[in-house]
């Protein structure tokens, strides 16, 4: 059975959980789960302020409730797995080294930011930066992998070094920029500027995009590598057509500011 | 013991510890793969001569292939761990990476050692290959002339049996040869397995030993039906003018044990006179396969 926390009074304003993960729910009982700080603007309070606490410590952890105003929930967390019930507020999942977090609604900025290992599953959209690294970080996303079967917002995978993005809709302006390593796929459209300064890593749009003008029109194609991410994505519950799978790709090289060794590949049927 | 009018000889196939690698070879289509795993597994019928033993184990059907094209999986053999990534690292370069349209993954991810196979071919890339992990696992994206070729960066490898055998005899070459063509036919029902020699099958057995100081192997003459009158010592019926081998490396025991019996059963179905097995009286091979235990044991299918 594992631990399960109704919210019970929303909170008034952000809500900072990052105490919500199961390495440190591990051997506490409900009593000291519910007594674990939160800061509540700019009020120091316990999370049983907020929520009822039932079930026992199994590694698995499940919330229910308006959480869109809660954050940081998984930050960190390093095993075990969380499963959001509906929408949840910023930064869920960010850092997390290990462990999966299941988000049913929508997740708003910051999910998974500089991410450095596990899974993250959105059902529905996540907000801007998701991925990312935070202002002034030079290093995003390291490992790990997330899923959105919705959108994304701007700077989806931002400074991203390692890893997996993958978007079952359209992710926002600067997808990639400043990215050094690892994937990004948008089963959707790209925004404008993605691959902005890029120096290495892929990113992958089934949509015609606009490429900025510091990328190169190498040849149309068909990456194999390509095809076992795509058949990944499937496997996870991503909409992937077998003539995605099977199809030839633009191959744009970029950003020609940075190393150019970055590559946008664009769905061409 | 008999199985119909075929003789079962009350000896034991000497086999070897050696090591195993499973590689996974995609293609657009299922004659591009068996064009690189026919490549890649030719010359290497015997360990003593190739350096490795190598064979295609199965075709893979496009929908169990890590990236959903048709796929043929090769076993390759070789003494210990180091030599088995040596080989595979010549051979996946020089008839995988070659051939057109292939990617190439380990077959054997559970294994408890690994040898670096991509991580060292990425250098033909010369600067331009990519890396992605996906799932723990790095490839090589090489660029080629015409588009890329994708390598997984370790490939496991594993304890494995070389050298089980089964000599077949028989009246003459025709007959002989259906009787060990049948052989060959069920022995490959068995998944993790190769049968490394031409079509299965191989005519010049050898002894450990030879009459020169500069080879170490020779004809296995108690096994010549041409010098049943004259070598110190044959094990050939005087009514019979045929022997042929079936050599067959396993990736563990129980593979390798049940394709011999399942060997046994279809050449006796094909009444060969009689059915015997190479060893060197036991004193060389940590295995020991008796064919009467195989044949008296009731296996798991496989």
């Amino acid at each position: 059975m594992s631990i399960k926390l109704n919210l019970h009074t929303t909170p008034s304003v952000p809500l900072e959980a990052e105490v919500i993960t199961p390495q440190r729910f591990a051997s506490l009982s409900n009593e000291d789960i519910a007594a674990l700080p939160v800061q509540h603007g700019n009020e120091l309070a316990k999370l049983g302020d907020f929520f009822t606490v039932s079930g026992s410590a199994n590694g698995e952890i499940e919330l229910e409730g308006d959480l869109r105003l809660v954050k940081m929930i998984g930050q960190g967390m390093s095993s075990g797995r969380i499963v959001i019930a509906g929408d949840v507020g910023m930064h869920v999942g960010a850092i997390m080294s290990g462990g999966e977090i299941v988000v049913e609604g929508n997740a708003t900025d910051w999910a998974g930011a500089e991410m450095l290992g596990g899974q993250i599953l959105i059902r529905g959209n996540a907000g801007h930066g998701l991925g990312c690294g935070y202002r002034g970080s030079r290093i995003g996303m390291r490992g790990g992998q997330i899923f959105v079967q919705g959108n994304a917002g701007s700077e989806t995978g931002g400074a991203m070094r390692g890893g997996l993005i993958a978007i079952g809709g359209n992710s926002g302006d600067f997808t990639g920029v400043n990215m050094r390593a690892g994937t990004i796929i948008a089963l959707g459209e790209i925004g404008w500027r993605s691959g902005a300064s890029m120096l290495r890593g892929t990113i992958v749009t089934m949509q015609p995009a606009r490429i900025l003008p510091t990328f190169g029109y190498a040849c149309t194609y068909q990456p194999n590598f390509l095809r076992f991410y795509l058949l990944h994505l499937r496997a996870m519950g991503l909409p992937v057509s077998d003539e995605q799978v099977n199809g030839y790709y633009q191959r744009y090289s970029g950003d020609s500011i940075e190393l150019n060794r970055g590559e946008i590949l664009v769905f061409a049927g | 013991m008999r199985i119909q009018t075929t003789e079962i000889v009350d000896t034991f196939a000497e086999a070897f510890k050696m090591w195993a690698a499973r590689v996974i070879i995609t293609a657009a289509t299922p004659q591009w793969a068996m064009a690189a795993a026919q490549s890649m597994t030719g010359f290497a019928t015997s360990i003593i001569g190739c350096k490795c033993e190598a064979g295609i184990e199965n075709e893979i059907p496009a929908d169990e292939t890590p990236d959903g094209r048709p796929g043929v999986s090769v076993l390759l053999f070789a003494m210990n761990a180091e030599g088995v990534g040596k080989r595979l690292v010549e051979r996946v370069g020089q008839c995988v990476m070659t051939c057109p349209t292939t990617s190439c993954f380990n077959g054997l991810p559970d294994a408890p050692e690994t040898v670096v196979v991509g991580g060292q071919l990425r250098y033909f890339g010369d600067g331009y290959q990519i890396s992605k992990v996906l799932n723990g696992r790095r490839f090589w994206r090489i660029p080629v002339m015409e588009g890329e070729f994708v390598v997984e960066e370790s490939f496991g490898v594993q304890p494995a049996i070389g050298g089980g055998n089964l000599l077949i005899l028989g009246p003459d070459v025709p007959a002989t040869l259906r009787a060990t063509e049948a052989a060959v036919e069920a022995m490959r029902t068995v998944n993790g397995i190769i049968l490394p020699f031409p079509g299965g099958v191989v005519r010049s057995g050898s002894k450990t030993s030879s009459r020169y100081k500069f080879l170490f192997a020779s004809t296995n003459d108690a096994y010549c039906p041409t010098l049943r009158a004259f070598a110190p010592e044959t094990h050939v019926p005087p009514e019979a003018g045929c022997v042929l081998e079936i050599v067959i490396d396993g990736l563990d025991m129980d593979v390798t044990a049940e394709s011999m019996r399942r060997g046994i059963q279809a050449a006796a179905e094909q009444e060969a006179m009689q059915i015997s097995a190479g060893n060197y009286g036991g004193t060389l091979g940590q295995y020991h396969i008796r064919l009467h235990d195989l044949l008296m044991e009731t296996t798991d299918e496989h």
